[in-house]
This record gives structure tokens, C-alpha cells and sequence, in this order.
């Protein structure tokens, strides 16, 4: 009997399939169009239309975010590749498992600027946890094999893999064979934490007085959340989450001390300046935690656990590094209190919490509520949303203030709730990411919540939302400007606004009624609540709010420029 | 300070580039590079010379330990190990005293000279980077130099220890 064989078209397919992908999020074009064909004589897997590959990419990524699934992106050669970079160092950043599919022109023709061609693997190389180049079809199932688990085991990133034209068409053919157990002998990330290193952390952080537990995206991308709160709860320690890291302990857990870092709260940046140890959980001391790194808790220990070795002592010095899966981390942390009979030092621990509770006394996460007739607030929004969603939605970010806001006014219950570009901070994000968790969860409310700039940058997503029926909440805080910028404009430089308002806004309204949704706008404080709760409550069409808030209001608090985690501003010209 | 690092990588394409792209996107510095496969040729060798002091050489040992292609690396500098570099150098030679002069040079530190033109001699010299410096500089006051080519350093380290798969 003669060998079945199939094209390397059909074997991307075939091996897509063997990898249980359930959607494919991308954009046809020459290079890529037999894989398309393919993808037509199928039904195991749906492939989404974006209108610009970028969308692609974010999709894939938000789908990822909320379900811990490798998103696939499927995109032509040249400008179809390029157009995924953004979207591919969004995910690097924040380490989001993915896997880029990428056309190319044919072998014969690589290296003779063919018409759609580029370099993909050259340009996305600082960007991707790794990449393939494709040079004989019968290895494309395995590549994309090696491409999955390189994705989403260790610290998880994009992967992008190069699929020349010559390798797809219909002429070769090829045996088809897949090894989803991937086995490769440089490549074999460490899961456990060293023996050693687990006791010299439980010890420290048994003679510690003033702990803090500093936890980050890893807790999500690792599924310990649960681990986390025992942990917080075992050892009765203040827990901060970073931006990522949210939701990673519930929100409104008593023990939970807030966001750090730069619009992060007092109590948290005070509970870390001040502590004697602190215990980093997935989290890599991003600048936009530590603020100087020079003035940097110049009194704590650090245990720093990360599944990265390169993460740790990079930008501050871990005094106990372990390296392993956070979550395998905890448990062995968790064993070996057990182990020595860990009981927590009540009397340091309640002095400590007294503490805190001035810091908190403060009350810095608050705003001051509108004047009469006054334009609605930012924040009030954020708040509004919460309630009416009782806590439950699935919020996906844009960049900027109501990204700051939407962290601050949103306590997420649920790892994978809170949906952002932390690590690159990526306008456009919020809509394409939105929709991939719709896709994924179409029965819950999916928020997207951006302004009238960050939505604007991948506005022509409407269309596909209409295509797949993917009713998201649009909540666009619109003040008319481009809030950050404008914010950093009136603080560093001296209110010259370059370039930070936009004039010729379009009517939102009127654009969501174009592309098939529904449209309200919002302007008066006193249907607030009424519109929102129209909005949350139509199921099956999008909703674009365009919210129309006041302009002047900055995000606080906010870390002084240079200074130590701690020094804050409170509000417009308060220190703390 | 200086330091010589020797990595261990699959034979792939791309692998060099993400090595380079890593030093360069990283703000590392490298000071030569050499690179060839190994006598089992799915695999690559490469050292590396580099300057940085210890946070930034632990930086980069575990920055290019995280490439996926790369098996193993290994700092050199701090045991004992050879290192080795290749020269090859165009002197003028134009008359007896001249020619004598860089034959005797070449002796003392024991290159060959491998080719002869009318005026023109080209010497081989292996030795490590002091050696080869010292070498260039004696040549350069005594004749002229046409052009040299240098390989960049190779490392091992003595003894039992090896970096293998």
C-alpha cells in the first residue's frame, strides 16, 4: 500500500489540528493562499478574519490571556509579517505563548527582494522566544510541534515560523508524521526550585518582621493563584500585585495591600520601601515598580523566585534566587513551612498591619467626586462598571490613564480577569484582545476599556466584530486628548500640550452605527448608571460607550521621577 | 574586564545571528568572535571575547544560556585554559637587511613565514592575544605593514573538564 501524501499546506493543517487549535486568527494573502485553501476543506479548527494583522496578533493574544491557550496567528509574507511585530513584542513582553505563522516567498526567490518579501525572522529576532525558518516540507509538522511547546513551556513567548510558498503548493507532496512529545537537548527549563535555596527562603522568612509578598504575572500565567492566597494567608502577609500580576490575589482579599509601582498605592510602595524581607513571586522588578533602582528597599532581603534566570538580579540583586515554575515554587515553599512548623511572629505581624493601616489610612486610591454639572470622572466610570458588572467581567485594556484607572477602581477577584499590555504598553490593544476573549467566553461580559486615542489605533476591528457576532462593551473614557501624555505634558512640561489633543475626533456614535453596533454616548453624570446599565445589558450587539469625561484629571498617586519606590505624589502637588 | 566565553549551540540557521543580535540588543560588548561546527557537525562552537565586569558577564551567560539553540556556555577566564589565536600578516621585505630582519623576528616568536612575493613576506603566528600584539608591534617598527588578518580567539579549558553534549 502506498504512503498517503500531502502537501505542506495540508500538513500545516494536519498539524494544527494535532495540536487541538480551535481558532486561527489571521489574514490571506499570496504567500499564505494554499494554506487558506486548505483551511476551507476543513472544519476542525475556525479561522478568524482580522482587517489588519496587528488585530491578528492582539486577538490571538487576549484569547491566550484569558484561557492559557497558545494563540495561533496565520499571516502572508512581507507587509502581512511586518504588520505583526507589534503585536509579537506584546506578547514577548509580557510573556504570552503564540505561535506566528508566517508566509514567505519561495526558497528560489528568498534573497532577491521577490515582491512581498522580508526578512520575518530578522525583523522579529530581538522579539520572539525563537523562531524557524521552513527549508523542506516534510518538517513543517514537527516544527510546528517544537514551535507550540517552545511557546508555552518555561517562561512562555511568541514563536514565529517561516512557511516559504514553494513548501505549500499543491506540486510537492510529502509523508505526513507528528511528534506532539517534544524532547530537544538544549532546551529544557527547570521546574522545581533548588532544595537549598527553598529552606534558606523559609527560613528568612520565618525570622522576618516586616514581610511583603511581591507577586506578578507569573501567578497568572501559571494558574497559582490559589497557591499564592494560601500562601499570603499561611504566612498572614501583606501581598502586592504588580500590573500583570492582578487578580493574581483577589482584589478585596483583607490581605491585600494594592497595585505598586508608579500609579500603584501608598500603602503598597510604602510596605515595600519599608520591609525587611520581601518575597518576589513571578515578577521581575519592572522599572515602572522600582522607580530608582538606586534607592531601591536598601534594607530587605530579596527572595526572588522566576522561572527566568535572566530575570533575576537583572536590574535588582536577589539575595535568595530561585529559579523553577512559580507555582512548583510555592508548593515547595508551603511543604517546608509545614515541614519546620512555620508559626507567624503575631506580635511583629500586628505592629507591622498597624502600619499598613495608616499607610491605608490615607485612602491614596481616590479622587475627588464632581462638582455639580460638572464633567463625569474618569475614575467614576471605572467605579460604575464595576458594580454593575459585579466584579465579574473580563476587562481588556488599551493603553493610557483609563489603563491606570480600570487597575486602580476594578479589584479584580480572578486571575486572567484583567487583560492589559503591561509590559510594552500597546495602544490598540484593548478591542482585537477583547475579542479574542469573547470568542472564548461568549456568555460573560467582555469589557474593553481605552479612550479616544487608543481605539482609534485599531478602530477597524469593529468589522470583524460584526462578522463573528462578538458583542464586547466598548467603555471609551473620551476626554478629548491624549490623557498620559497630556498628564506628563502638565507635570514635566510645563502644560506645553505637543501634540496630545486631538481635534477632528469622529462621531463614535455614529461610527459604531456604521459598522452594524449600537452607539451611545454619554455626557451628563446623571444618566451614568442608567446608560451603563442599557449597555451591560443588551446581549447580543456590541456597544460602543463613548464617554465623554473630564479632561483635566490626572492618575494618582504617582511615583516622583527618580525617586524611591515610596515617594509619592498624592495628588495634584501633594506628597505623601 | 576581559573574558572569554565558549558556547556549545545547535548547528541551525540563525543560531550565529541570534547570538550576535543578543550582544548587540543587549548593549553587550564582543570583542572577536569565532565560530565553526564541531567534529559532530550538528553542532556549532563558538567563543566569544568580551568585556563587562561581573553583573553584566552573569547577564550574559544566562542571556545566551536562554538562547533555545544554545546547549551549554561556559566562562573560561577564571580557570586555566588556552587560548589561541591565529595571525596571518603582509609585511614589506624589500632588500636583505630588511627580509633578514623579519625572518629573525618570526624565529623568536616562532611564526612561519608561508608565502613570498617580490618585496612582500606573509607570516603565520599563533599564540594568544598578547603574544599576537606584541608580535605586530615589533614587525611595525622595524618594516611596514601591507595587511593582517586575525582570527579572533579559540578557547579550551586544561584538563579533565570539557564542554560537550
Amino acid at each position: 500500500m502506498t504512503k498517503q501524501l500531502f502537501t505542506g499546506a495540508e500538513m500545516v493543517v494536519k498539524a494544527l489540528t494535532a495540536l487541538d487549535v480551535k481558532y486561527v486568527f489571521g489574514y490571506p494573502g499570496g504567500s499564505v493562499l494554499d494554506i487558506y485553501d486548505a483551511i476551507f476543506q476543513q472544519d476542525d479548527f475556525e479561522h478568524i478574519l482580522v482587517r489588519h494583522e496587528q488585530a491578528a496578533t492582539h486577538m490571538a493574544d487576549g484569547y491566550t490571556r484569558a484561557t492559557g491557550e497558545v494563540g495561533v496567528v496565520l499571516a502572508t509574507s512581507g507587509p502581512g509579517a511586518t504588520n505583526c511585530v507589534t503585536g509579537i513584542a506584546t506578547a514577548y513582553m509580557d510573556s504570552i505563548p503564540m505561535v506566528v505563522l508566517a508566509g514567505q516567498v519561495a526558497t528560489t526567490l528568498i534573497g532577491d527582494d521577490a515582491f512581498q518579501e522580508t526578512d520575518i525572522i530578522g525583523c522579529s529576532r530581538p522579539i520572539v522566544k525563537h523562531s524557524f525558518n521552513c527549508r523542506n516540507l516534510e518538517d513543517i509538522p514537527n516544527v510546528i510541534a517544537k514551535a507550540f511547546y517552545i511557546a508555552k513551556s518555561g517562561r512562555p513567548g511568541p514563536v514565529v515560523v517561516e512557511l516559504p510558498k514553494d513548501l505549500l503548493i499543491p506540486q510537492n507532496k510529502g509523508e505526513f508524521s507528528i511528534n506532539t512529545n517534544v524532547e530537544m537537548r538544549s532546551y529544557n527549563p527547570t521546574a522545581k526550585g533548588h532544595p537549598k535555596q527553598i529552606k534558606k527562603a523559609v527560613k528568612i522568612i520565618s525570622e522576618a518582621k516586616k514581610l511583603v509578598v511581591y507577586s506578578g504575572g507569573g501567578i497568572v500565567l501559571s494558574d497559582a493563584s490559589k497557591l499564592l492566597t494560601k500562601l499570603v494567608e499561611t504566612l498572614k502577609a501583606p501581598c502586592t500585585n504588580t500590573l500583570m500580576g492582578l487578580g493574581g490575589i483577589s482584589g478585596t482579599h483583607e490581605n491585600f495591600i494594592g497595585m505598586l509601582g508608579m500609579h500603584g498605592s501608598l500603602e503598597a510602595n510604602k510596605s515595600m520601601a519599608n520591609a525587611d524581607v520581601i518575597l518576589a513571586l513571578g515578577a521581575r522588578f519592572d522599572d515602572r515598580v522600582t522607580n530608582n533602582v538606586k534607592k531601591f528597599c536598601p534594607n530587605a532581603t530579596i527572595i526572588h523566585v522566576d522561572i527566568d534566570p535572566t530575570s533575576i538580579s537583572k536590574t535588582i540583586n536577589a539575595h535568595v534566587p530561585i529559579v523553577g515554575l512559580v507555582d512548583i515554587v510555592i508548593k515547595q515553599l508551603l511543604d517546608e513551612l509545614k515541614e519546620t512548623n512555620f508559626e507567624p511572629n503575631e506580635e511583629a505581624l500586628s505592629q507591622w498591619w498597624d502600619q499598613i493601616n495608616q499607610w491605608r489610612a490615607v485612602k491614596s486610591i481616590s479622587y475627588v467626586p464632581e462638582a455639580e454639572g460638572a464633567k463625569i470622572k474618569p475614575q467614576h466610570v471605572v467605579e460604575s462598571m464595576y458594580r454593575i458588572t459585579n466584579g465579574e467581567a473580563y476587562v481588556c485594556s488599551d493603553v493610557g490613564q483609563h489603563q491606570m484607572f480600570a487597575a486602580q477602581y476594578y479589584p479584580f477577584a480572578k486571575p486572567r480577569q484583567w487583560i492589559n499590555s503591561g509590559g510594552l504598553g500597546t495602544m490598540g490593544f484593548g478591542l482585537p484582545a477583547a475579542m479574542g476573549v469573547k470568542l472564548a467566553f461568549p456568555e460573560s461580559h467582555v469589557i474593553c476599556i481605552t479612550g479616544d486615542g487608543s481605539i482609534q489605533m485599531n478602530i477597524q476591528e469593529l468589522s470583524t466584530c460584526l462578522q463573528y457576532n462578538l458583542p464586547v462593551v466598548i467603555v471609551s473614557l473620551n476626554n478629548r486628548s491624549l490623557g498620559m501624555v497630556r498628564q506628563w505634558q502638565d507635570m514635566i512640561y510645563g502644560g506645553r500640550h505637543s501634540s496630545s489633543y486631538m481635534e477632528s475626533l469622529p462621531d463614535f456614535v455614529k461610527v459604531a452605527e456604521a459598522y452594524g453596533h449600537v452607539g451611545i454616548q454619554i455626557n451628563e453624570l446623571s444618566e451614568l448608571d442608567t446608560k451603563l446599565e442599557e449597555a451591560f445589558s443588551i446581549k447580543n450587539k456590541l456597544v460602543f460607550l463613548d464617554i465623554l469625561v473630564d479632561e483635566k484629571e490626572h492618575v494618582y498617586p504617582m511615583q516622583i521621577r527618580h525617586g524611591a519606590v515610596d515617594e509619592m505624589w498624592i495628588k495634584k502637588g501633594e506628597k505623601a | 574586564m576581559r573574558r572569554i566565553l565558549a558556547i556549545l549551540l545547535e548547528n541551525e540557521p540563525g543560531s550565529l545571528s541570534r547570538i550576535v543580535g543578543l550582544f548587540s540588543q543587549r548593549a553587550f560588548n564582543i570583542e572577536s568572535l569565532t565560530v565553526a561546527p564541531t567534529e559532530d557537525n550538528t553542532l556549532s562552537r563558538i567563543t566569544i571575547a568580551t568585556r563587562g565586569d561581573d553583573k553584566i558577564l552573569e547577564q550574559i551567560l544566562k542571556q545566551v544560556n536562554k538562547l533555545i539553540d544554545v546547549i551549554k556556555v561556559t566562562d573560561l577566564t577564571d580557570r586555566k585554559h588556552v587560548e589561541r589565536e591565529l595571525l596571518l600578516i603582509k609585511v614589506l621585505a624589500m632588500n636583505d637587511k630588511s627580509r633578514t630582519e623579519v625572518k629573525r623576528i618570526t624565529d623568536i616568536f616562532r611564526g612561519s613565514i608561508i608565502d613570498i612575493g617580490k618585496q612582500i613576506y606573509t607570516i603565520q603566528l599563533t599564540g594568544d592575544a598578547d603574544k599576537i600584539n606584541a608580535f605586530i608591534e615589533t614587525l611595525n617598527n622595524e618594516t611596514e605593514i601591507i595587511e593582517s588578518a586575525r582570527s579572533g580567539c579559540v578557547g579550551i579549558a586544561r584538563g579533565e573538564k570539557a564542554l560537550r553534549v
